[in-house]
């Protein structure tokens, strides 16, 4: 297990590399960040000339990476072109994102793992199919729409929840963009969940603890779900970074300061060392999300063992 | 277990000499499964006993209706689509169809437990052995979770799993085959019910593990006095262990006798040609006789006698008439109508 752990961390290194200098290229090589900076203006020649010198824009794409790199790794993110350090900018926005993030997994997990229970356990009933005609809504309607309709007839019309999200980011404010954010990750769980319990719900092992005699509460919750989860516990654990990196649209909508909006806005003015920097840090959230999922799946099913 | 608190728990050996009620009785039992293609008709009136101390064989092909017959006994059956339209099934002399249902869960793995056909799939495998032994006595008698893996413990130790402590914490795919099967016995005896179902409890095995396998589910029954409903196509493995024998086709008893006189002189032509089917060596060299076509789909089963369309012996009232189950003696029945031309060969 140590070796295989040191082993993916290993692999790690190149993938980080990777991604990293794509994004990088893909900020710095493809767009003009001094021009963006004056927006509509035309910079002053010799004005532009000394920041490019400042940021080291003239040297070449490599040596700005490797500079880049080496800041990253002292703690340094560079500076936003505002004058604010990105690592503060972070400070801000990522405990914002992280409860977003929590408040949408739980409604997650409960939610969707719930329906797919119960749509397993009752194939090709009346509950089975009120699951899947809603899930399939859910996955087909952009999260764009579901979330303006659900501020607008909630958060305004209704008023049961407030339509954005104040600045002290409270829990309570998150449930409805939590719903907004979980709910196309939801419709895959209950999916996947229902597709394994039905698979699982005939094999013989549960065959075997009914005519043990144990109470179907058993049967169901110690027998049946440790195996049927498996799959979608991986599926949970990978989804961690897609619901970090995918709240742009949601933080929009409800005015979350989040990782999304920094994000929106430092891709709107090519804001370049913000955008690098939030990016690299999902990456990084994504590789151990995927470490974890794969080191979990070892434990939750003893016929996996790394070498 | 003393004398005077035994008016449910009867110790086992009297309850075989109470010939009156025998500890398992199957009345007429129908099974059907609702599909999509229509009514599969998988048993069609099923009578058979067993007594406490008694090993009954089932015999019969694949889809002959003796698996979802045990499986009904268990109560095991995913209903829908199975469906039990009229039949009985008495434990103790009590009906368990019309039990609460909870009733009926407690005495699944306490007084009546079974053995399947294929361990690895039949045991969980992201539970160890132990916790898996151990759950039995957890939910049947409330012993913490210490107290039930000693037991378990114990009873690997009983089925000769060597290293028993050690390996109680392993997982069912880190155990050889016959070890599972060993495994699925301990489990089936953990309470030691009075009776056991055994489904084909060795067809998954290598012939010489499946002799220690059989040897070791005899010697149980002896020493705990149970009663065994042997499912099996194996005639060899019959013949070893079984007092009586049930032949099953097409969802019907064909056939009961004790064990020798069915071998000797069967009473039904299926019998007869699944026991001219047996390989044998002062036959060497011979061609090896074969029933004729195919069991017939449940969906459809033949007018008349099920067999008809196989029978060597075939006539028209057969075509026409279900035969009813002839006694011919004592333990001896045979739905033939045909029997005595049968029997004396």
């Amino acid at each position: 297990m140590g070796r295989y752990v040191i082993r993916r961390l290993l692999q790690m290194v190149p993938v980080f590399i990777g991604t990293t200098f794509l994004i990088f290229v893909m900020v710095y090589a493809l767009g003009d960040p001094v021009a963006a900076m004056f927006g509509d203006r035309t910079p002053d020649p010799a004005t532009a000339a000394q920041i490019r010198e400042s940021l080291h824009l003239d040297d070449p794409l490599w040596s700005q990476y490797l500079q880049y790199m080496a800041g990253i790794f002292r703690g340094d993110f560079g500076t936003a072109f505002n004058g604010t350090p990105v690592a503060e900018l972070m400070g801000s926005a990522f405990p914002n994102t992280i409860k977003l993030t929590l408040v949408a997994f739980a409604i997650e997990v409960v939610v969707g793992v719930g329906l797919g229970i119960v749509a397993g356990m009752r194939r090709g009933r009346l509950a089975d199919t009120g699951v899947l005609v809603f899930t399939l809504l859910v996955i087909s309607i952009p999260t764009f729409v579901t979330g303006y309709l659900l501020q607008y007839f909630i958060g305004v019309k209704l008023a049961w929840a407030a339509p954005a999200v104040s600045s002290d980011v409270a829990f309570g404010e998150l449930l409805l963009p939590g719903i907004v954010l979980a709910g196309v990750s939801l419709a895959y769980v209950a999916r996947l969940t229902r597709t394994s319990i039905a698979e699982n719900i005939r094999s013989d092992y549960v065959r075997t603890a009914t005519a043990k005699g144990l109470p179907r509460r058993r049967v169901v919750g110690v027998h049946l779900l440790r195996n049927s989860l498996i799959p979608v516990i991986t599926f949970l654990g990978t989804d961690i970074g897609a619901l970090m990196g995918g709240a742009i649209v949601t933080e929009r909508i409800f005015n979350i300061q989040g990782v999304g909006y920094q994000l929106y806005q430092g891709i709107l003015r090519q804001n370049a060392p913000t955008v690098v920097g939030f990016v690299t840090i999902l990456v990084v959230v994504f590789l151990a999300a995927n470490l974890i999922v794969d080191l979990l799946y070892a434990v939750l099913d003893p016929r996996i063992r790394y070498a | 277990m003393t004398t005077t608190e035994n008016k449910q728990a009867v110790p086992a050996p009297r309850a075989g000499q109470q010939a009156g009620t025998p500890l398992l009785q199957v009345r007429d039992l129908h099974v059907e499964f609702h599909t999509r293609d229509g009514v599969v008709k998988a048993v069609n009136g099923v009578n058979y006993s067993v007594s406490a101390g008694e090993t009954l064989a089932v015999l019969g092909e694949s889809g002959s209706g003796k698996s979802v017959t045990a499986q009904a006994i268990m109560g095991i059956l995913d209903m829908p689509p199975a469906k039990i339209p009229r039949g009985e099934i008495r434990f103790r002399g009590e009906d368990m169809l019309t039990m609460s249902a909870d009733a009926r869960r407690r005495l699944r793995g306490a007084k009546i437990a079974m053995i399947f056909q294929d361990a690895l799939s039949s045991l969980n495998p992201v539970l160890t052995v132990g916790y898996q032994l151990g759950e039995m006595f957890r939910v049947h008698q409330g012993l913490s979770k210490k107290a039930a893996l000693a037991k378990a413990v114990d009873l690997m130790d009983r089925v000769k799993i060597p290293a028993a402590r050690s390996r109680a914490g392993d997982y069912p795919h880190q155990f050889s085959g016959g070890m599972r099967q060993r495994i699925m016995i301990a489990m089936a005896l953990a309470l030691e019910p009075d009776l056991i179902i055994a489904d084909e409890p060795t067809t998954a095995l290598d012939v010489t593990v499946q002799a220690q396998v059989m040897d070791l589910l005899a010697e149980l029954q002896a020493e705990y006095h149970m009663g065994l409903i042997l499912i099996t196509h194996d005639l060899g493995v019959v013949a070893d262990v079984a007092d009586k024998i049930a032949v099953m086709y097409a969802g019907r008893i064909v056939e009961t006798a004790p064990v020798h006189e069915l071998y000797r002189n069967p009473a039904h032509p299926y019998t007869r040609g699944l026991l001219d089917s047996i390989p044998r060596l002062d036959h060497k060299g011979q061609e090896l006789y074969a029933i004729k076509g195919l069991p017939p789909n449940l969906l459809n089963v033949p007018q008349g006698c099920a067999f008809h369309p196989r029978c060597p012996k075939a006539q028209d009232l057969c075509r026409t008439d279900t035969p009813a189950l002839h006694t011919l003696g004592e333990g001896r029945r045979s739905a033939c109508h045909f029997w005595k031309e049968t029997v004396n060969g």
